[in-house]
Formats: structure tokens, sequence, C-alpha cells
């Protein structure tokens, strides 16, 4: 038992499971931090999976064709806007009940990439380079960790950073925040709400697209059907689990990404643990950590946008 | 120009029925586009999606079979969604149903075990879904969480249940090392109502029962009524002292129930055996059969007899089209969002504004 703990342990801290987190992680984080910014201008959208798994088929289509990975990144970025955009409309412009869009965006997505995948199944591309600098990438275990990741690892870190500055340091983030908090008020104030939901509900779709994309470009070399497998609702309830704070949403990201491989990780050390059970694991945790989440919060002190899925109608 | 909406001063009750019509044809024509634009004849596309499956007594059957547990899991999640409670882990649910019921399937394998065992088994189905279903609804009514991620996150959870138990314990010591148990005996299957011509089986009567019984409850019980006004009028039945705790756990229970009753119907009947195959998505297609339906029991067997229809003629157009299954799932995802976009105009109309320009005095 002792032993098996330091097998544990050692596998845990070294440097090549660290470097799979953060593959693992990267598809989560930039999905959340797109619904973060969707969520933060009050409305839900329940499709995540939906969208990346449609940019995981268009953006494998794209690099095949192209043999290019930054052409595929954009296939699947564009792919996840054409989905939001579908979303946009029937809940903006129709007012349509928000989950009710959301969960048809992940039928028709899952359809959708099934149809566009199939010509692809069983072909390979080569994957996303990683960087290489001359001196840094060779340091001694921080090297590959900080200097040798594939680039949408770097995008995925800038682009929550960017995210917190647009939220707390600019005044268009600050009118989003408004918006998700009260959209009655904004719009009496004369802020466009449909328009910059519009806008959210867009960006969203295309860190979907990215995230999806990211699974066959630098994760796995080809395009399985299914192959998001719930990272998507991951995603989701990642954000309820930040708090809707993009510091957080990192934390939780990497925390979501140890637990998802965790299973991968451990098998070689035969535990006597089934496999079916350690592939539950990320699933189980997202549901333990929504109940204490939850519980902890409590009902008065929610942090959630006052105005998140309510439909909004501008009267004139 | 601009497009708005705008409220009606009631409800339209021509577009209240018309709309599921509306989506239909609106998804029909775009499905067409669709054949067109992948080079097949649009008119012989549809002809063999829609019309063919209904040419003949054993496709005809067929449709009847994939509708049983559509409609089944459809009327519980109906009952949810109206009380505007979000239970979308019926997948989840179904395969809990089947693996519960399946255990006393196993375990009789073999014996003389009498006729008993499959009612027995429906029973075990039905408490095991309905229990699997209360975990989401516990999660939410005592610790708050969402249930909208947790009843999904437990599909994901039971499909590696069935998984081990079809790899390890349960697997046919027979089967070759498939992952699959022994087929079961007689007295755990449901068998066909017209043998010979086709798989026809009594539990599409159970599910025309549990049609009955939940317009029933919808219209005529307390609980129905309940169940309305909670999703109308939250505020108004807060007042009125309804308990919206118990209705979580109660619709919770009820369509957890009937998701693992379909669950444990289809493999006690069409399927024979537990396999990893047995849940296909039946617990998300029902969400769109209950949109379909209008979240009415019997809205809800028409629309399940016609998704029903669209997997047989995704089936047959797979044959003779060449075209892929997932072809079926991109229609079924269109419909959903053509009938939702239809309900909305129950509520609004759209109105096209020009842009009224102001118009500036030529001297000040």
């Amino acid at each position: 038992m002792l032993e098996s703990l330091g097998d544990i342990f050692n596998l845990i801290f070294s440097v090549n499971f660290i470097l799979t987190v953060i593959t693992a992680s990267t598809p989560l984080l930039l999905a959340s931090s797109g619904e973060l910014i969707v969520e933060r201008s009050g409305v839900l959208n329940l499709g995540v999976e939906g969208m990346m798994i449609v940019g995981a088929a268009c953006g494998f289509a794209g690099a095949w064709m192209s043999g290019s990975i930054a052409v595929g990144a954009l296939c699947g970025i564009f792919a996840g806007m054409a989905m939001a955009a579908v979303f946009g409309i029937l809940t903006l412009g129709l007012a349509v009940n928000q989950v009710a869009t959301g969960l048809a965006l992940t039928i028709f997505g899952i359809g959708l990439s099934g149809l566009i995948g199939a010509s692809f199944v069983g072909e390979k591309i080569v994957p996303a380079p990683h960087l290489d600098l001359p001196v840094l990438t060779g340091l001694p275990v921080v090297g590959r960790i900080l200097f040798g990741e594939d680039p949408f690892v770097y995008i995925s870190i800038a682009l929550i950073v960017a995210i917190w500055l647009f939220l707390y340091r600019t005044r268009r983030g600050l009118e989003l925040r408004a918006i998700g908090d009260n959209h009655a008020s904004a719009h009496a104030l004369g802020y466009p709400v449909l328009r910059i939901r519009m806008l959210a509900v867009l960006f969203g779709g295309a860190c979907a697209g990215l995230a999806g994309a990211y699974l066959p470009l630098a994760y796995t070399p080809f395009f399985i059907p299914g192959m998001t497998s719930g990272r998507g609702w991951i995603a989701l309830a990642l954000v309820v689990f930040a708090s809707w704070r993009p510091g957080r949403l990192v934390i939780g990201a990497y925390l979501f990404g140890a637990v998802s491989i965790l299973g991968l990780a451990l098998q070689p050390l035969h535990l006597g643990i089934p496999q079916q059970m350690m592939n539950a694991l990320p699933y189980l945790a997202t549901v333990v950590v929504l109940v204490l989440i939850s519980r902890t919060r409590g009902t008065a002190g929610s942090a959630a946008p006052a105005s998140l899925g309510v439909v909004f109608v501008p009267d004139r | 120009m601009q497009l708005v909406l705008e409220k009606r001063a009631e409800r339209s009750a021509v577009i209240a029925v018309a709309s599921p019509l509306i989506a239909v044809a609106l998804a029909v024509i775009t499905f067409a586009i669709l054949f067109a634009i992948m080079g097949k004849d649009p008119i012989r596309a549809l002809y063999v999606y829609f019309v063919e499956p209904l040419t003949d007594s054993f496709t005809l059957q067929e449709i009847v079979v994939k509708a049983t547990p559509l409609v089944m899991i459809a009327v519980g999640l109906a009952l949810c969604y109206i009380a505007n409670i979000w239970n979308i882990g019926a997948e989840g649910q179904f395969i809990v149903g089947a693996v519960c019921g399946s255990w006393l399937a196993v375990r009789t394998n073999g014996t003389d075990a009498g006729f008993w065992v499959l009612p027995a088994m429906l029973v075990m189905g039905t408490i095991g879904g309905a229990l699997y279903g209360l975990i989401p609804a516990i999660c939410r009514v005592y610790f708050g969480a969402s249930e909208i991620l947790t009843s999904l996150m437990l599909v994901y959870v039971a499909n590696l249940g069935l998984d081990y138990m079809v790899r390890g314990p349960w697997r046919d010591p027979q089967g070759m090392n498939f992952p699959t148990t022994a087929a079961f005996d007689p007295a755990a299957s449901i068998g066909t109502l017209f043998a010979g011509t086709g798989r026809m089986h009594a539990g599409s009567i159970i599910a025309l029962v549990v049609v009955m019984l939940a317009a029933v409850l919808l219209g005529r019980m307390i609980m129905g009524f309940q169940i309305r006004l909670v999703g109308a009028a939250p505020r108004a039945a807060r007042f009125s002292g309804f308990n919206a705790n118990r209705l979580v756990l109660f619709t919770f229970a009820i369509s957890g129930g009937l998701a693992g009753l379909a669950g444990i119907i289809e493999v006690a009947g069409p399927i024979g055996h537990l396999d990893p195959g047995v849940p296909s998505g039946y617990g998300f297609t029902a969400i769109i059969v209950a949109f379909l339906g209008r979240l009415n029991p019997v809205g809800i067997l028409v629309a399940g007899l016609f998704l029903a229809l669209t997997y047989i003629g995704g089936e047959g157009a797979q044959i003779s089209l060449k075209v892929p299954l997932d072809l079926t799932k991109v229609f079924q995802g269109i419909l959903l969002f053509y009938v939702l976009a239809c309900d909305s105009l129950i509520v609004y109309r759209v109105r096209l504004l020009r842009t009224v320009r102001k118009s500036v005095p030529a001297h000040a």
C-alpha cells in the first residue's frame, strides 16, 4: 500500500505527468473561457459540447485538406461561430428558451460532426509542433513545461488574461457585466443588450470551436466521432466552479485536466481499481464539486449573473 | 428595416396547434435542400426516409419498436420540462434501468425460475432508473446544484458502469470473450406480439398505458396541476404553498423510473441480452420527442412515432442511398430548432419595422 502511494506520488510530480495535464486542461480552459464571457453577458449556452465537436470535425477537415494546423484551427473557430450564430438567432432573435436551444445545438452538433468527419475517420495529420527555444526549452524540469508547449497552450493562457483585463479593466467589460446582471436597467440606459449578447455568444462559439479543434490538431492527431466525450459539459461546470471569475477558471481547468487523465496515468501501476471506475472520475468529480460549491455558496450569495438564462425582449 | 418581436396579447391558439406541423414541414424542406447539396435526388431521398418504411409490415412494426422507448422516456421528461425542471440525463437512467433489471435475468439464467422473473425485472428496472434519477434531484434540492449538469454527467458514469458489468462480472462465459451477458431465458424476455412478421412486443402496450396515465395525471390530478402551475407561474405556486422541492424529487423519480422501465423493456424485448451497445441515444432523442409533442402526452405519442420513422428511414437510406447514418441525427437536430422557433411564435409576433429617420427641419 505504502509502496503504491509512493509510486503515485512519484508519478504525479513527474514532468511527463505535468505535461499531459497541461494538454488535457487546455481544451477545457479554452471552452470555458468563452462560456464565461457568454454567461457574464447573461446568456446560458448549453451547446458547448455541440460547438466543440463540430469545431473538432471542421478543424481536422481543414488541417487535413490544407496541411496546415493554423488553417485547421481557423476552420474550427469559424465552425464554432456558425453554430453559435444559430443559437444566438434563436435565443436572442426569437426569444426561445436557452436551455432547450443549447440542448438542440448539442444534439445537432453531434450529428453534424459525424457527417463531416465520416470521410476523415482513420486519416492522420502531423500534430501541432511544440515550442523549441535554443536554451530555455532545454532547462531541466521547467524547460519543457514552460517553453516546450504547443501554441494552443500559450493562446489559452493569453486568452484568459485578456478576458480578465477586458472584464475588469475596460468600459466594454463593465457594460457586458452590467447587461448580465440586469438587462432591463442596461437597456434603459441605452446599451444594445441583444447586440452585445450576440457578440458574446459568437465569441463563446469561437472559443468552443478552437477548443474542439485542439483535440484532433494537438491532443490526438486524428478524428474520432464523439471525441469531445463530455468536455463541453465539464467546461460548463467549470464556469460554475469558478464562480464566473477568470482567475479561478484557470485553477479549475487544470484541476479537472489532472483528474481526467489520472485514470490513464495510474493504469500501469495496477492498483486493482477497474479502469471504468477511473474513467468515470472526471464526471463524478464534476458532480461532487458542483454539490460542494453550490452548498458552501448557499442560496443568498449566488455568484451567478442575475439575468443568467432569462429571456429578454426589449420593449420600445 | 428591422425585425422585432412583439408580445401577443393572448397566446395564439391556431399557432399552438400548427407549430409542430410547421416545424416538421420546414425541417423536411431543409432536409430536401441538404440532399440536393449532397448530390442526391431530394424527392427520392424524402420517399426513402419518410414513406418507404410505412409501406411494409415489418418496418411498420420496427417503427413501433423504436417509438416505444422514445415515447416512454419523453412522457417522463415532459413532466419535468412543464415544471421547468431540466432532467437531461434520461439516457443514464435508461442504462441503469436496463442494468438493474438485467441483474435478475443474469442471476436466473439457466434455472427453471418461473413467470415471475419478467415482471420482477420490470419493477427493478423502474426502481433503478427512479433512484438514479433522484441523485440529481437530491443534489438540487438539498445542495442547490444545477440538475442540468449533474444529470448529464451521470450519463457518462452509467455508461461506464454498464461497460464494467458486461466486461467483468456478468460476461457470458460462453460468449467467445465478447463483452455481453448470456442471452436471456424466455422467462426473462418479452415475446413478440405477432411472431414471424416483425419484432413488435408487449412493451408497446405499456408505453400506451404510460401515455394515458400521464394524460390523466396532468389533466385531472392535483399533482399535475402543481406541475403546470410551478412551470407557468412559480411565484404564484410559492404563495399558494406548493412545495417546489417535493416537485423536483417527484418529477425526477417519475421520469427516471420511466426511462429505467424503457431501458429494461428494450433489453428484455428487442435486444435480448445486455451489452455496451444498449444505450443508443434514446434518452437524448426523447428530448426532441417531448418538445415536438409540445409536452403533451398524446402529442408525444405522435411525435415519438414520427421520430421513430426517421430512424427506420435513416437505416433504409443508409443502404439504398449510401448516406451516413448521422444524417438522421442532423435531421432530428434541425427539427428541434424549428420546433423551438415555431413555439416562440405562439407567444410572440415577428414584426418588420421600417427604421424611422428623424426628419431634420430645413431651417432652424
